[in-house]
């Protein structure tokens, strides 16, 4: 039998190396991207597991809206990539310092 | 150890294992493919925990659709010519330190009391006559149907959002002007020309 404690700690250490793929790659957007979409996994992790183990599912929905969104926002941060990358020519996040001023 | 747990072990280990890889490789479509990896192995744990529509939904969208579009982009945008990467090496202290801050206070935090076996006991397995699509969509459509619309206008917007975004009017290209086609006259386009006629 695996307890709730075993699938919370596997969603903790996606998160956490999530966090550290952004702090790593400071390359390339599209790594960081795929770095947040490991942390919506994490969280996702913690949402089925509770929804197991608590014999509700409404943290199962949650999940499916969460996916939603996901989709959503990996199509339209691919699209604004896309748009980057003809403008600019290159997508390094070391470039993109217009803000500055 | 039974059956279960071995399986938990093995898939969470392939599961960090792939994380690492989509954090530290630095091909993008190797960390795309580390993603997918990551994915399939989740939808097995949640496989583990009963919720069988989920974890098919997960292969399916995420691996079927999102993911694709990640590979497709890579391999659309020319970035295999990467230089080596800067500030890796720099970050990957206080990047270590920081995150292994955060993975041990929330391991404690999950390890210390609170969701203990006594406190979340193991469910026991349903049958196999129980359908956690069926269930899943009782509830989808009856308490969570205003969220469920609103998800149908989130992808809407993401629809319009990325095509709007994306879409771009090339000046060498030739393109119909319907207005102008529809208000043409008879003089614009026909020219009367009196001439003797010819034998």
């Amino acid at each position: 039998m695996i307890p709730l404690t075993h699938y919370l700690t596997l969603g903790a250490i996606l998160f956490g190396l999530s966090i550290a793929g952004i702090f790593l790659n400071r390359k390339n957007v599209i790594i960081i991207l795929m770095s947040i979409e490991l942390m919506l996994l994490a969280v996702n992790m913690n949402f089925v597991a509770f929804s197991h183990f608590l014999g509700d599912t409404a943290g199962q929905v949650f999940v499916f809206f969460i996916l939603t969104v996901a989709a959503a926002e990996a199509a339209i941060g691919l699209a604004i990539l896309v748009v980057l990358f003809r403008n600019k020519g290159t997508i390094n996040v070391a470039d993109l310092d217009e803000l500055q001023g | 150890m039974d059956f279960k747990l071995f399986v938990f072990w093995v898939f969470s280990l392939v599961l960090v294992g792939a994380a690492v890889g989509v954090i530290t490789t630095r091909n993008p479509v190797q960390a795309a493919l580390f993603l997918v990896l990551a994915f399939f192995n989740s939808a097995i744990i949640w496989m583990l925990m009963e919720a069988e529509f989920l974890a098919i939904t997960l292969v399916l969208v995420y691996v079927g659709a999102v993911m694709v579009l990640f590979l497709f982009v890579v391999m659309m945008l020319d970035i295999n010519t990467l230089p080596a990467r800067e500030g890796f090496t720099r970050y990957l202290p206080v990047g270590a330190l920081v995150v292994g801050a955060i993975i041990v206070q929330m391991v404690f935090l999950i390890r210390v009391r609170w969701f203990s076996a006594d406190d979340y006991p193991v469910p026991t397995p349903r049958g196999a006559d129980y359908s956690n699509t069926e269930e899943l969509g009782r509830a989808m459509y009856t308490d969570y149907l205003f969220q469920f619309e609103v998800a149908a206008v989130i992808l809407l917007v993401a629809i319009i959002a990325a095509i709007a975004l994306t879409m771009r009017r090339r000046p060498e290209t030739k393109y119909q002007r319907p207005a102008e086609q529809i208000n043409v006259k008879k003089e614009d386009r026909l020219r009367v020309v009196s001439m003797d006629s010819e034998s």
